[in-house]
């Protein structure tokens, strides 16, 4: 069990049942009161987040959450395989877990995935991946004003919002965040 | 390259220097025969030094950071402040131990153990039997320590200043307070306007005052008297839409509230103000109001959302302060918190004769805060905690 002495950014906790992490708390003690730790947990299955006031003394329950370094290997139908490089265990997630980023994900891209009771609940991707414009409409000559952005396809089949300037063969930098393209990247 | 920051141990020309003044013209002394600086451009090449005995401040714990050796400053001005105030004022400075065997019994602070007994948590007992063998004006500026406080306006170690005064009201320690703070803000900032971060807020005496019970009337929306049981103020928080358990203590159901509604509301205020009369179990080692049981003369500073000082017209009774103890004893024991011993030696004082007296405890590292606008304790400390 952990106490509020234990509470920092990153901690595991069960919550009613649920998968908690910390991401905000902050050391409460009024001159002549208790002293409590107000933190904010995320809720690791849903990414919800709520503020409970942790008293001194009160005990949290840790959860059974790993978080392990993975591989995307390659997509099966809806799903995505990853594989553990440290013992090369293969682990099948459905392509919802990661939600709009999954079709900017390349072979072999280097993931964060969080186990709860030994079932993957979560993806993290790198910021940003690097990908090849496979193909994109030329820019019209002339109209070279900066926020005109046209549609191009990548290597993963992504389609992204590029500048007018961007060309096929092009590789540039997209956020997984906001799928948004970020620059080009010079070879 | 390093950059040129005042303090640090540099080399000019291959030979050890240190740096003299701020930014632009930046004076350097070297170290063979320690004569008079020369003046070297800040655009001069000025290197880490790398010969001779002095390493130089060249790893990330000898460095400090440009704003922190600033803060340092401020505070050394601050505490000259300070002190001044106090000398011109006649209070004499007093020193009492930190090491002491009965801390203070406040349910809610935790002593740290130390030596076969404990480092205080306020100077206050010590002070009052000084209180009670004469003097009338005193101060005291020291290191108090509780355990396990740590947080932006929380340190285990911080300094308090102490200042009591025999023969007077609490309302004489109101407008030293008032004073005070607009001092020391002054000497480090240049005018009577302390900063917290986004904002400024002007500490000019004097300052508005509020009852703690119009306070949480306003702001919380529950009526406080003070002598109701438990369960009745619970229930009245909740009335209230700020949710407390069953079960839950009367001190506790009064933070709830007070931290739910009327703390962020005294944050947002663009003055200082005092908040007066506090409901007689929150007393602590205040007198009750002559003609009014349910209220003690206690007030408290709040600047910029900062609680920075509790004042109390002191309990001189020994009868109640006896009471009190074995109460704060009892109820720390069926807390399952640890037990002090009750000071035998204050109790015997305040037997022999205790003048009416008022006293404030204030957190300095909170009114440099204040002053140069740190975000953080830490930031005001020579080393916080977790740079030691």
């Amino acid at each position: 069990m952990y106490d509020t002495s234990d509470i920092r950014k990153g901690l595991k906790v069960l919550m009613d049942g649920n998968p908690y992490t910390v991401v905000e708390f902050q050391f409460v003690k009024p001159g002549k009161g208790a002293a409590f730790t107000r933190t904010k947990f995320k809720n690791l299955l849903t990414g919800a987040v709520v503020e409970r006031n942790i008293r001194s003394g009160e005990k949290l329950e840790p959860a059974n959450v790993e978080t392990r370094d993975m591989q995307f290997l390659y997509k099966e139908g809806g799903d995505l395989v990853f594989m553990d490089q440290t013992n090369y265990e293969q682990v099948t997630i459905s392509a919802d877990l990661i939600g709009s980023a999954h079709d900017l994900m390349k072979d072999n891209l280097p993931c964060t995935v969080v186990f709860f009771n030994e079932r993957p609940v979560d993806v993290t991707l790198p910021t940003f991946v690097f990908l090849e414009v496979t193909a994109s409409e030329p820019g019209v000559r002339g109209d070279t004003s900066g926020n005109v952005q046209k549609p191009a396809t990548v290597e993963t089949g992504a389609s992204v919002n590029v500048p007018l300037f961007i060309r096929v063969g092009d590789t540039i930098k997209i956020d997984t965040r906001t799928h948004e393209y970020v620059e080009r990247v010079n070879k | 390259m390093t950059s040129v920051v005042r303090g640090r141990v540099i080399a000019v020309d291959g030979e050890l220097a240190i740096v003299r003044g701020e930014r632009g013209d930046v004076r350097v002394r070297t170290c063979a025969g320690w004569r008079p600086g020369d003046l070297v451009e800040a655009s001069a090449a000025v290197q880490p030094f790398r010969g001779g005995d002095y390493p130089g401040p060249t790893t990330e714990v000898a460095r400090l950071p440009r704003e922190r050796l600033a803060r340092l400053a401020d505070r050394g001005a601050a505490m000259a402040a300070l002190r001044r105030f106090f000398a011109d004022r006649d209070f004499l400075e007093v020193e009492t131990p930190l090491l002491v065997p009965a801390p203070g019994l406040e349910l809610h602070l935790d002593a740290v153990a130390a030596g076969g007994g404990y480092l205080i948590t306020s100077p206050e007992y010590q002070m009052k039997r000084l209180l009670a063998a004469g003097f009338e004006r005193i101060y005291q500026v020291c290191k108090c320590f509780r355990a396990g406080e740590h947080g932006p306006h929380h340190a285990a170690e911080f300094t308090m200043v102490e200042w009591y005064r025999g023969f007077a009201e609490l309302d004489a320690i109101a407008r030293d307070t008032e004073e005070l703070v607009a001092a020391v803000v002054t000497a480090v900032a240049g005018s009577p306007v302390a900063r917290v971060p986004g904002r400024a807020i002007d500490v000019a005496p004097p300052w508005p005052r509020l009852t703690v019970r119009e306070a949480m009337r306003r702001w919380a929306g529950v009526e406080v008297a003070g002598d109701e049981p438990a369960p009745a103020l619970v229930a009245a928080v909740r009335a209230a839409g700020i949710d407390v358990a069953d079960g839950t203590a009367w001190d506790d159901a009064f933070f709830a509230a007070f931290l739910a509604r009327v703390e962020p509301a005294l944050a947002a205020l663009d003055r200082p103000i005092l908040l007066e009369d506090w409901p007689a179990p929150l007393a602590a080692l205040a007198r009750r109001k002559p003609g009014d049981p349910r209220t003690a003369l206690r007030f408290e500073a709040y600047v910029g959302g900062i609680e920075l000082a509790n004042a109390f017209g002191e309990l001189t009774d020994p009868v109640e302060q006896r009471a009190r103890f074995e109460h704060d004893q009892a109820t720390r024991r069926a807390r399952g918190k640890p037990v002090y011993p009750i000071d035998e030696r204050l109790l015997a004082a305040l037997a022999e004769g205790l003048p009416p007296s008022a006293g404030i405890a204030l957190g300095v590292d909170r009114l440099v805060m204040l002053a140069t606008g740190a975000a953080t304790i830490d930031g005001v400390v020579t080393f916080a905690a977790g740079e030691l």
